[in-house]
């Protein structure tokens, strides 16, 4: 199956972008009046909904609280329009119950469980569409809905795709790109430290390759997290207008 | 079943051994356990025994048609399960999230690195292809399931025949084992997973984990390679904080690794083809062991043991001094004997006197504990002749007769000791209740 060129003679990718080029990035925060915190977040055509509820007394079974942390649940799942053959069934594969698990880890790391013992925090991210790099656009969102609702994280928790095309990293890949075939791998750092909360590779990616698309997607994870920061100021300053200084 | 919670204190050696570069079965940070194969009778059906843990693969193939978008390539299909008969904590039926983990893992690794040739796997283009159904069973769970597992499945893989097929217009003939050989799958590249535990933070690294050290790590990281040192797969899990250059390091170390046991790998295979071919017995009974006695056979492991003396000094300084010893017991009645006072008895309350009755029965049993051990000190003999005490029949007691064993000269062994010492509670026993019941009548 001949793959679709990645990358043109002059260097543009598919959609003209240049190879270390994100997408367009538009975020809001606070989207529900109803939920601790909200976000919305569009990654060129990815679009993600992340709602936060929380810090709050365990639901559920009481059994499964933490006597010195919070508990972080987390759920992921892909609406049935979202892509473009419908899928059967939002959640409830392995696939999103395997994203899922893996927000919980990225977050459980990130967010300072410990000021808030035997309670749970829930965070939801609902992708609307999607259109490549979708889990790194939930985990974005879901970033700026845990700072919406006010609970404390060590860090952001930027995320971004990244992949190879011949020798040349890419960054931030989109759908046709992500189907091609090629190596993608998915990073969630944190920018300060350069910690990484999560690494995912699939598909094949030559060892002595490794460091460059990791360097690329580190390189991408910053340059979003300047993105986020100037949205979540700029949503303080709107805030502090309204409450009226 | 609920799994055994690990206790704080084999909680603390475990790390405190890490942070010493020692693990418990006396491996290097790097090592891997011995990885033993072995094949069963069909072909595409193997068991692998990673130290003890132990994955059974058995791949199966079926006519089906093919995915609508994908009509010209066969299907994969790739389960594991975990049994309660690998640990007590597996529950059936429930979808744990280990078992969502592993199951993706085992996907990636083997369906997004293409390591089959899935186009092969077509026989009538839109109509029907080979369904290659690989399962996975955990039978014992010692540690680092997924290595295992990954290995299991590659070697069942490269081991499967399929039954050979031909198309002749229309008609499509599938060939039983006996008229046609059956045919190996088309098999790119061998990927196989390796395992980094991670703990205090990611300062210390181990490879395969075993059971005890996953339940203390951080965090785990799993590096799917094949023998080009191409990586299939990267996955990071447990919520540890990773650092760039860990992770160079670790797919370094993975390459290392994944040569070992892809040779391994392909020694076993030519082994088992060679066997089948010169007619000589192969199969899962012929590779069991005969000379097993029980399950629980130990390899000798090298263990360092060189700062071990040291650490005790430590130890031993810092520890409290032995409380005193009693030196002179005070015999009533030969095999009984009293150290120390007991508290005061009070013979009103009847229940009262019980819980008392308890304490000091545990309280005179250590009691004749230390008089084994004074007894053993001392040089003279240890019964000395004192009054005896002549049975007395209770009134009312359902006890058919009260009797006092003669002492006897008592050689110093242990054994008689621990006897004397189960005689001499008993027969405390009896003559407290005797006392009692005497009062309380």
């Amino acid at each position: 199956m001949a793959a679709p060129e990645l990358l043109s003679d002059e260097g543009y990718r598919a959609d003209g972008r240049r190879p270390a080029e994100l997408r367009k990035i538009r975020a809001r925060m606070g989207v529900f009046a109803q939920a601790d915190g909200s976000a919305y977040i569009e990654q060129g055509n990815t679009k993600a909904l992340a709602v936060v509820y929380g810090p709050h007394e365990m639901r559920g079974s009481r059994s499964k609280a933490l006597p010195d942390r919070a508990l972080v649940n987390c759920q992921y799942s892909v609406a049935t329009f979202g892509t473009s053959e419908r899928r059967r069934r939002p959640r409830g594969d392995r696939q999103t119950g395997e994203l899922a698990l893996q927000l919980q880890q990225t977050f459980e790391a990130a967010i300072l469980t410990q000021l808030h013992p035997r309670s749970q925090i829930d965070i939801y991210v609902q992708i609307l569409q999607a259109d490549g790099g979708n889990y790194c656009a939930g985990v974005n969102a879901a970033t700026l809905a845990v700072m919406d609702a006010g609970i404390p994280m060590r860090d952001y928790v930027c995320a971004c795709s990244a992949g190879l095309a011949e020798d040349t990293p890419l960054a931030d890949l989109s759908s046709p790109e992500e189907a091609a075939g090629g190596p993608r791998l998915v990073l969630a750092l944190l920018p300060a430290s350069g910690q990484i909360a999560l690494l995912q590779l699939s598909a094949r990616l030559h060892q002595e390759r490794l460091e460059t698309v990791l360097e690329a997607a580190g390189q991408a994870c910053r340059a979003l997290h300047a993105v986020l920061d100037r949205v979540v100021r700029e949503r303080l300053r709107e805030v502090t207008a309204l409450l009226g200084d | 079943m609920k799994a055994t919670p690990l206790s704080n204190c084999e909680r603390r050696f475990l790390l405190r051994a890490i942070e010493e570069r020692k693990r418990l079965d006396g491996r290097q940070c790097y090592d891997y356990r011995n990885v033993r194969i072995s094949f069963g009778a069909d072909y595409g059906c193997c068991i692998v025994e990673l130290g003890k843990t132990r994955v059974l693969a058995q791949v199966s193939c079926e006519l089906v048609p093919p995915k609508p978008n994908r009509p010209t390539e066969g299907i994969l299909f790739f389960n594991l399960e975990l049994s309660p008969m690998a640990a007590p904590g597996f529950e059936p039926g429930r979808q744990s999230e280990l078992l969502v983990k592993l199951n993706r893992l085992i996907e990636r690794c083997l369906r997004n690195s293409r390591c089959i040739d899935t186009e092969s796997l077509c026989v009538v283009a839109g109509e029907k292809v080979w369904q290659i159904r690989l399962d996975l069973h955990l039978l014992n769970h010692d540690g680092n399931i997924i290595d295992a597992a990954s290995i299991a499945g590659i070697v069942a893989l490269c081991h499967f025949r399929r039954p050979d097929v031909s198309v002749q217009g229309e008609e499509v003939t599938v060939y039983t084992p006996e008229e046609r050989d059956p045919v190996p799958l088309s098999i790119h590249h061998m990927p196989i997973c390796v395992s980094f535990a991670f703990f205090q933070q990611g300062t210390y690294l181990l490879v395969d984990p075993s059971e005890r050290e996953e339940r203390v790590m951080d965090g785990l990281l799993v590096i799917a390679m094949n023998k080009h040192r191409e990586i299939c797969t990267i996955q990071s899990s447990g919520g540890i904080m990773l650092v760039k250059d860990q992770v160079l390091r670790c797919s370094k170390i993975t390459a290392v690794k994944v040569a070992e046991i892809t040779e391994l790998i392909q020694k076993a295979l030519e082994n088992d083809h060679k066997v089948r071919k010169e007619g000589g017995k192969f199969g899962f009974a012929e590779s069991i062991p005969n000379q097993k006695i029980t399950a629980f056979k130990m390899e000798s492991a090298a263990v360092n043991t060189n700062n071990v003396e040291e650490q005790a000094e430590e130890i031993i300084t810092k520890a409290d001094p032995p409380s005193e010893v009693f030196a002179k017991p005070i015999l009533h009645t030969p095999g009984t004997a009293q150290i120390g006072e007991g508290i005061e008895n009070s013979w009103g309350d009847l229940e009262e006197s019980e819980k008392e009755e308890a304490a000091e029965e545990e309280g005179e049993s250590e009691a004749t504990a230390f008089e084994c051990q004074t007894m053993e000190t001392e040089d003279t003999s240890t019964m000395r002749e004192t009054k005896k005490d002549e049975p007395i029949v209770l009134s009312d007691s359902e006890e058919e007769e009260v009797v006092i064993l003669e002492p006897q000269e008592l050689p110093r062994k242990t054994r008689t000791q621990t006897n004397l010492k189960q005689e001499n509670t008993s027969k405390k026993a009896f003559n407290k209740r005797r006392r009692k019941k005497r009062a309380a009548y």
